[in-house]
């Protein structure tokens, strides 16, 4: 115990040196208006300069295997490097530019890639030069995913795809792009697919914008027509795909979680107790003056709390073990009740000033919060809906019979 | 619990069978029905002193093991899954903790050995008036030439019929309503002047309302420093509540169980009934909401254990989030039985019962969501 507790001090000290020689001062504490995606002037450049260094130490991924240009480490290294980056003020930006490919992609390739696709597409994602997109859901095929129509024929040396997916985010300027496709039309729906890895960079797929109600937003529909997927780019033995994708789901489950930062919900950088004491003023005792939202805050409060102590608890349950866990979908489904709630309080205290939309008259806090509650409804939507993952919750953990419920 | 020690662990399955072998729910109800004005099966509680589970906060220069409260919590968890009733939490836990903090040599010399081996009861007296309100105690305790004379009314006082000893918190100066000036006595039972009568709650256990008049102390009754009291009982308190989370977890844990295993047997309409999405969806909430209350519960007791200094808003997370929970799953717990859940002779009714009597002790969750927010500076 001692001598492992002694060679992660020496692991802590290690990393504080490489980031003092590394992660460039003028970075120091921008990496939430980094990660939500504003401009930050000069500092851009220092930021690609910081993506490089981090990546080619394979300490963008952690825990991935260095024979892949992962950084190597084990869960308990991984947490000293996230809390010295957190201490100095650093943050991952490869989380960002490699699209889905740290958080999803890449563990699913790690567990079910060929040697060869190990070679091609993990190193890159490592050094965050590859930007993935997923195309999952279809027009006809969201929350009953299984049912989904898009086409793969065997044309001999490749695969013709055709067909349309929709929610694939950040696809107009991703590189790669995974796809569930079906393969077998008469096999039962699950039975029929496979999962496949696509180059963007091909006439055949086009993406286009999908504009939201909070306004401009990452997702995009894409439309492959007679798109072109080489014969050693799919994931999983053929008609597997069900397999491979659901796994994939199991990934980005986790990263919903909330125990990964970065997932917004009302993009204002204020506390809450912060902003009610501004907006809804105080009495002399310095309580809120409101005491119907006072106590509808605190509740919301404790819930934040709850859900914070759980992800806190679980991995220390796991000790260390990274395995995706059955609780990822108790602790998406608490994520996403608690963030949504605290964008309603949000503009609930901003009163009129928070229903602003865009121009003058409104704080860029105000103006985020409306956007940030108005995009924050897609989290009990996507990865599967807040619904799907009660389903899952009642067959996978409670045990419970299935009847038209499914996972 | 998350990440027990596998002493911790070895507890948890001992406290387990025991409580569903020795102390089950029936035979609670066997108690109830007995019409035991003690609230408790002296047997039980007896076996529970043998097992030293009476002593796990106490010293062992005292006769316990020191062992810390998420142990304690543990072994209340398992206790609160059976409805277990004894002197243990009140005693064992709360009264333990106010002595260990508070009493003098001599009086942890006379009561922590007994408490420990549970041949001795002590218990808290702090309430007045249907609400937990420790900051607006008037029970007075008036400086006399040799000591205090204690005149009041105490309400609702666990395990108040079987007590030896009570800890009177009593206010020596201010007015109520101020948070300072309050001191706490340690008064046995059968000091003249004091009154006990049995008050018969819904949930059968021993509350009794506790008169005192005129009654004579001397100053070495006094368990801490005079008028300067109040942090000693707001501790003392927190200990409590996380204690008391861990036993509604318990209870709440059982009441989730019973409802998922009637969710798995029930045939309606020609298939099992938690094929129901309607309901396949609420158990699911349900068990969501646990998992969150056991992180809280968890959390108040390892703050104990390690002093740190969130402990009093963890305490009162604790406590408000196992009270939603068990308020609600009890409910459910009635609901998705239907009728048989309505018979008293299934158990459904006496969890619900319980339920409440939990929520309201040491502050429900109106209080603590206010005693949060104050704590947060909001």
């Amino acid at each position: 115990m001692a001598e492992a507790r002694d060679a992660l001090e020496e692991f802590r000290t290690e990393v504080r040196s490489w980031l003092a020689q590394n992660f460039p001062p003028s970075l120091k504490g921008r990496g939430a208006a980094l990660m939500g995606g504003e401009t930050i002037g000069e500092a851009e450049s220092d930021a690609r300069v910081w993506g490089k260094r981090l990546g080619a130490k394979g300490w963008a991924t952690p825990t991935w295997p260095a024979e892949y240009g992962g950084g190597g480490l084990t869960q308990h290294q991984a947490r000293a490097l996230n809390q010295e980056l957190d201490r100095a003020g650093a943050f991952n930006p490869l989380v960002r530019t490699a699209g889905m490919g740290i958080t999803m992609v890449g563990p699913t390739i790690l567990e079910y890639g060929s040697e060869d696709q190990k070679q091609r597409h993990i190193s890159a994602i490592c050094r965050g030069e590859v930007f993935w997109a997923l195309g999952y859901s279809e027009p006809n095929a969201g929350s009953d995913l299984a049912s989904l129509s898009m086409k793969a024929e065997d044309v001999g040396d490749h695969w013709v795809v055709n067909g349309q997916k929709t929610w694939t985010s950040g696809a107009d300027h991703a590189q790669w792009i995974g796809v569930l496709v079906r393969t077998d039309f008469e096999a039962p729906k699950r039975d029929g697919i496979s999962f496949l890895m696509m180059d963007m960079n091909q006439a055949g797929i086009e993406t286009r914008p999908i504009e939201l109600i909070g306004g401009a937003s990452p997702f995009c529909e894409t439309f492959f027509n007679d798109a072109r997927a080489e014969k050693n780019e799919m994931l999983g033995e053929l008609n597997a795909g069900w397999t491979v994708g659901k796994r994939l789901l199991q990934h980005e489950r986790q990263s919903q979680t909330g125990a990964s930062s970065g997932m917004g919900g009302d993009g204002s950088r204020k506390s809450l107790r912060d902003v009610a004491k501004d907006y809804a003023g105080v009495d002399a005792e310095g309580r809120l003056a409101d005491a119907d939202l006072r106590s509808r805050l605190t509740a919301h409060m404790m819930d934040a709390k709850a859900h914070k102590l759980t992800i806190a608890r679980i991995t220390a349950e796991a000790r260390g073990n990274a395995k995706v866990s059955a609780a990822a979908s108790i602790l998406k489904n608490a994520a996403s009740s608690v963030l949504q709630e605290r964008a309603e309080l949000m503009i609930e205290l901003m009163g009129h000033s928070g229903l602003g939309w865009e121009g003058e008259g409104f704080s860029s806090d105000e103006l985020a919060a409306v956007r940030g509650w108005l995009s924050g409804k897609a989290m009990s939507i996507y990865g599967g809906s807040f619904e799907i993952q009660n389903n899952i919750i009642a067959k996978n953990i409670l045990g419970l019979p299935e009847n038209t419920q499914r996972g | 619990m998350a990440a027990l020690t596998e002493e911790q662990a070895l507890l948890q399955e001992q406290a387990r069978s025991w409580a569903r072998e020795e102390a089950p729910v029936a035979k609670f109800r066997e108690m109830r029905d007995s019409g035991n004005e003690f609230g408790f099966d002296k047997a039980t509680w007896a076996s529970i002193g043998e097992m030293g589970w009476a002593g796990i906060v106490i010293p062992e220069a005292f006769g316990g093991v020191d062992v810390g409260y998420l142990t304690f919590g543990v072994v209340l968890e398992e206790l609160g899954r059976q409805l277990t009733a004894s002197p243990l939490l009140a005693s064992g836990l709360v009264a333990a903790t106010a002595l260990i903090a508070g009493g003098s040599d001599a009086q942890k010399k006379q009561w922590l050995p007994k408490i420990a081996d549970s041949t001795a009861i002590v218990t808290l007296a702090v309430d007045e008036g249907p609400h937990h309100a420790p900051a607006s105690i008037a029970f007075a305790a008036k400086k006399t030439d040799s000591g205090f004379k204690l005149s009041g009314q105490k309400v609702h006082v666990l395990e108040g019929m079987s007590a030896d000893a009570f800890i009177v918190a009593a206010r020596t100066s201010g007015t109520p309503g101020d948070g300072v000036g309050i001191s706490l006595f340690l008064v046995e039972a059968n000091a003249a002047g004091v009154r006990r009568q049995r008050l018969r709650t819904a949930d059968s256990r021993g509350y009794a309302q506790v008169t005192f008049e005129g009654v004579e102390v001397p100053s070495e009754a006094l368990l801490g420093a005079a008028d300067h009291g109040d942090a000693l009982l707001q501790a003392t308190l927190d200990r409590a509540r996380a204690g008391l989370a861990a036993e509604m977890l318990g209870t709440a844990s059982q009441s989730f169980d019973m409802t998922l295993d009637y969710l798995k047997n029930r045939v309606q309409f020609g298939q099992l009934i938690g094929s129901f999405q309607a309901l396949g969806h609420r158990a699911s909430g349900l068990y969501t909401e646990m998992e969150m209350t056991r992180s809280c519960v968890e959390a108040a007791l390892q703050a104990i254990d390690s002093g740190a200094e969130d402990t009093p808003q963890l305490c009162s997370l604790a406590k408000c989030k196992a009270g939603a929970f068990l308020h609600h799953v009890s409910n459910e717990l009635i609901q998705i039985h239907g009728g048989i859940g309505m018979t008293d002779e299934f158990d459904a009714g006496l969890y619900l019962k319980r339920a409440r009597a939990l929520e309201a002790t040491w502050g429900n969750q109106a209080f603590h969501r206010d005693r949060y927010a104050t704590l947060l500076g909001f």
